[in-house]
């Protein structure tokens, strides 16, 4: 019996395999005994999830992003777009209950293109290019209603204040760092950051890490306030679609046909994207905007250069999030004194006999790998800060109050405002009615 | 708003050049994906018992309120001893069922007696799947002796998170992605007496096709077991020598 032989030869490696407690070798084993009636059963494991489920949430994404897009620019109705939003809330957050949603997905990808032994399932794939696709054709509808994320956060945006530009700006630049990030760990096959500090999974389930919680709380509470905090300044999912939605190829628009820039809608985005109508800068601004462009240009290289040094730099850090040079840290803590007492991970290191050289010389393999994707994400963050402070060295000329269609999300909240909307849904006869457009042209002027 | 500008144009024309080229590109990554996916299959979390030291995180960490990883007992490696250290506390106060004498918390090894054989009593231990928490008290007991007793994540139960709270936590890194229809990560000594006895079945069958078969089904599971080691073996020798090795030792 050629198994049998191999059990015994397989026992050996089994005493050495890491179990805390001493293992009895093969040949200790207590045998099975010869019952005369009992037949030893055969325990199974249970099977899977049936896969139809999956298929059911990617035909829901689907549904619901084609709801969204005809809620956002044909039939403009906030209160339809909120009930959508509720019914997302639901059926993505608690009846789905997160796993898999768009922005983890971004992970599941990176993996898929460097790690060829992960086999990415088509509903992933499915679940990351749909809400991208929209986006090209019709804004940031996904993040409007469909996204769990997004809506928990839209419900609670009740009191939202105006975030002052400086700081929009600079903290508008985070995901896009953060998502660089999430491609680093998720390549090197690390971790799946987006998915370890995802502040609202754990209130979907209703159980999770007490930290998650906490800083999913807090987020909600600053939603009230500010509005889609985590949208605007964290998502790194939402840092993509921002790009993509800029050259989408119908976005929604506040007035539902001329703007008569009568300033009503000014303030009714909680989330800080209407732009007013630009001024052309005056004559003798212009040499020193050109200059500051200039500078701004001839800073880039450098900017991208210097950040890729940091990223060099800050490649020990980075690398710590893995377990194996977590491990090697702490053993060498241990062997030099540092440390009192023994962590279970390095319990079971010293347990498997394993010498401590080959640990060390993983953990360097796993640093040269971290070390070009550092250098990368320096870069990668170097060119994020030279694009920004170029993009607000441009002057763009905008003749009507426009969503910015990066930070827009098509909630929908502004369309109310607009006394075009008003006239459209047979409400008023005429803007005359609200608005007196020469006192506000006086009043713009002043 | 005058559409005709060629300032306009130049901006909606360079809007259209990008979107067209961001349609190829995601329909390039997607069809690239797909055709990944052809690979393989979907994968589930399964932790690999072998590495298991029984530390008490599956039970802590899963963000299930009752943990998806539950203990199973391979009843062929199982000796059905009388004196089983998995089921008993080390200073237990008398063999019976009472819970001051069990080491599981919830009491959810069933203990059977079967027969008595030359003065020798036997017992079969199944576990009650719904009561098991997932701690592994029974885990490093059994290991004392033969360790049929071991940790499995279950799927009818798992939530297949994204990344698995429990795999961040796990002191050996246990935690494997496995193709769901794997499903289960079977000990090396189990793979090995389960493979013997899907090929004793299938020999001693004769004229039985059911029991035939059931042997080869059971046969081909382990078989699956092994598959799915070298390949590990492979992947992990590949990407590092010195890690392979250390598998290989």
């Amino acid at each position: 019996m050629p198994l049998m032989n191999d059990a015994c030869r397989i026992g050996i490696p089994l005493a050495t395999a890491g179990l805390m407690a001493p293992v009895a070798v093969a040949s200790d084993l207590i045998p099975v005994p010869d019952f005369t009636e009992y037949q030893v059963p055969v325990s199974m494991p249970p099977a899977p999830d049936h896969p139809l489920w999956e298929w059911l949430n990617v035909s829901l994404l689907l549904a619901a992003l084609l709801a969204a897009s005809y809620i956002a620019l044909v039939s403009r109705s906030r209160r339809n777009m909120f009930l959508l939003t509720i019914g997302s809330l639901i059926w993505f957050g608690f009846l789905y209950e997160g796993c898999i949603c768009a922005i983890g997905s971004i992970q599941n990808v990176v993996l898929a293109v460097f790690d060829t032994s992960y086999a990415i399932p088509l509903t992933v794939v499915l679940v990351f290019l749909l809400p991208l696709g929209f986006t090209l054709f019709f804004g940031r509808v996904f993040c409007a209603a469909v996204c769990p994320l997004g809506a928990i956060q839209e419900i609670v945006a009740v009191r939202t204040t105006r975030v002052p530009s400086w700081l929009d700006h600079s903290l508008g630049l985070f995901p896009y760092i953060y998502l660089g990030l999430a491609v680093i760990y998720a390549a090197t096959g690390t971790a799946f950051v987006i998915c370890r500090y995802d502040p609202f999974v754990p209130m979907f389930r209703l159980s999770g890490d007490v930290n998650m919680l906490i800083f999913g709380g807090a987020l909600l509470v600053m939603g009230v306030f500010i509005g889609r905090p985590y949208c605007r300044y964290l998502c790194p999912y939402g840092a993509v679609l921002a790009v993509l939605s800029r050259v989408s190829k119908w976005h929604t628009r506040i007035p539902p046909d001329e703007c008569i820039k009568c300033r009503l809608c000014e303030d009714s985005c909680p989330y800080g994207a209407i732009e007013r109508p630009s001024m052309p800068p005056a004559r003798e601004t212009r040499p020193a905007a050109r200059r500051s462009l200039a500078v701004m240009l001839a800073l880039a290289p450098l900017l991208v250069i210097g950040a890729a040094g940091l990223g060099w730099l800050m490649t020990v850090p980075l690398a710590r999030l893995d377990h194996n040079v977590r491990l090697a840290e702490r053993i060498h803590a241990e062997d030099t004194g540092q440390v009192e007492g023994m962590t279970d991970a390095s319990e079971a290191f010293r347990n498997t006999g394993q010498p401590k050289e080959e640990l060390l010389a993983m953990v360097a393999d796993i640093r040269s790998r971290i070390r070009l994707f550092a250098v990368l994400l320096g870069a990668w963050t170097g060119l994020v800060v030279a694009v920004k402070l170029i993009s607000l060295s441009v002057y763009r000329r905008r003749d009507e109050y426009q969503p910015d269609r990066s930070r827009c999300v098509s909630c929908g909240r502004c369309y109310w405002y607009c006394p075009c909307e008003q006239v459209r849904l047979g409400l008023i006869d005429d803007i005359s009615e609200l608005v007196d457009l020469e006192t506000e042209e006086a009043k713009a002027a002043s | 708003m005058p559409d005709s500008s060629p300032k306009k144009d130049r901006r909606g024309f360079l809007n259209d050049a990008l979107r067209t080229t961001s349609v190829i590109a995601l329909a390039g990554a997607g069809g690239f994906l797909a055709g990944r996916r052809s690979e393989g299959e979907p994968m589930v979390w399964q932790l690999d018992p072998d590495q298991c030291i029984g530390c008490g995180h599956c039970a802590t960490y899963c963000v299930l309120d009752v943990s998806a990883v539950k203990c199973v007992n391979c009843f062929d490696m199982c000796g059905f001893c009388d004196i089983c250290t998995g089921y008993f506390e080390m200073n237990y106060l008398a063999l019976d069922t009472a819970a001051e004498n069990q080491l599981c918390p919830t009491g959810a090894i069933v203990r059977q007696f079967i027969e008595e054989k030359s003065g020798q009593r036997f017992y079969e231990y199944t576990i009650d799947v719904p009561l098991c928490i997932g701690c592994g008290k029974c885990v490093i007991g059994c290991a004392l002796m033969n360790g049929s007793l071991y940790l499995q994540v279950e799927h009818d139960r798992c939530l297949d998170c994204n990344e698995c709270a429990i795999a961040v936590a796990c002191p050996t890194q246990a935690f494997h992605r496995i193709p769901a229809s794997q499903a289960e990560i079977l000990k090396r000594r189990a793979e090995a007496v389960l493979g013997a006895r899907g090929r004793r079945m299938m020999r001693d069958a004769g004229d039985d096709t059911q029991r035939y078969r059931e042997g080869a089904e059971l046969l081909e599971r382990a078989l699956t077991q092994r598959r799915w080691r070298q390949q590990q073996q492979s992947a992990s020798s590949a990407s590092s020598g010195s890690e392979g090795t250390a598998r290989d030792a």
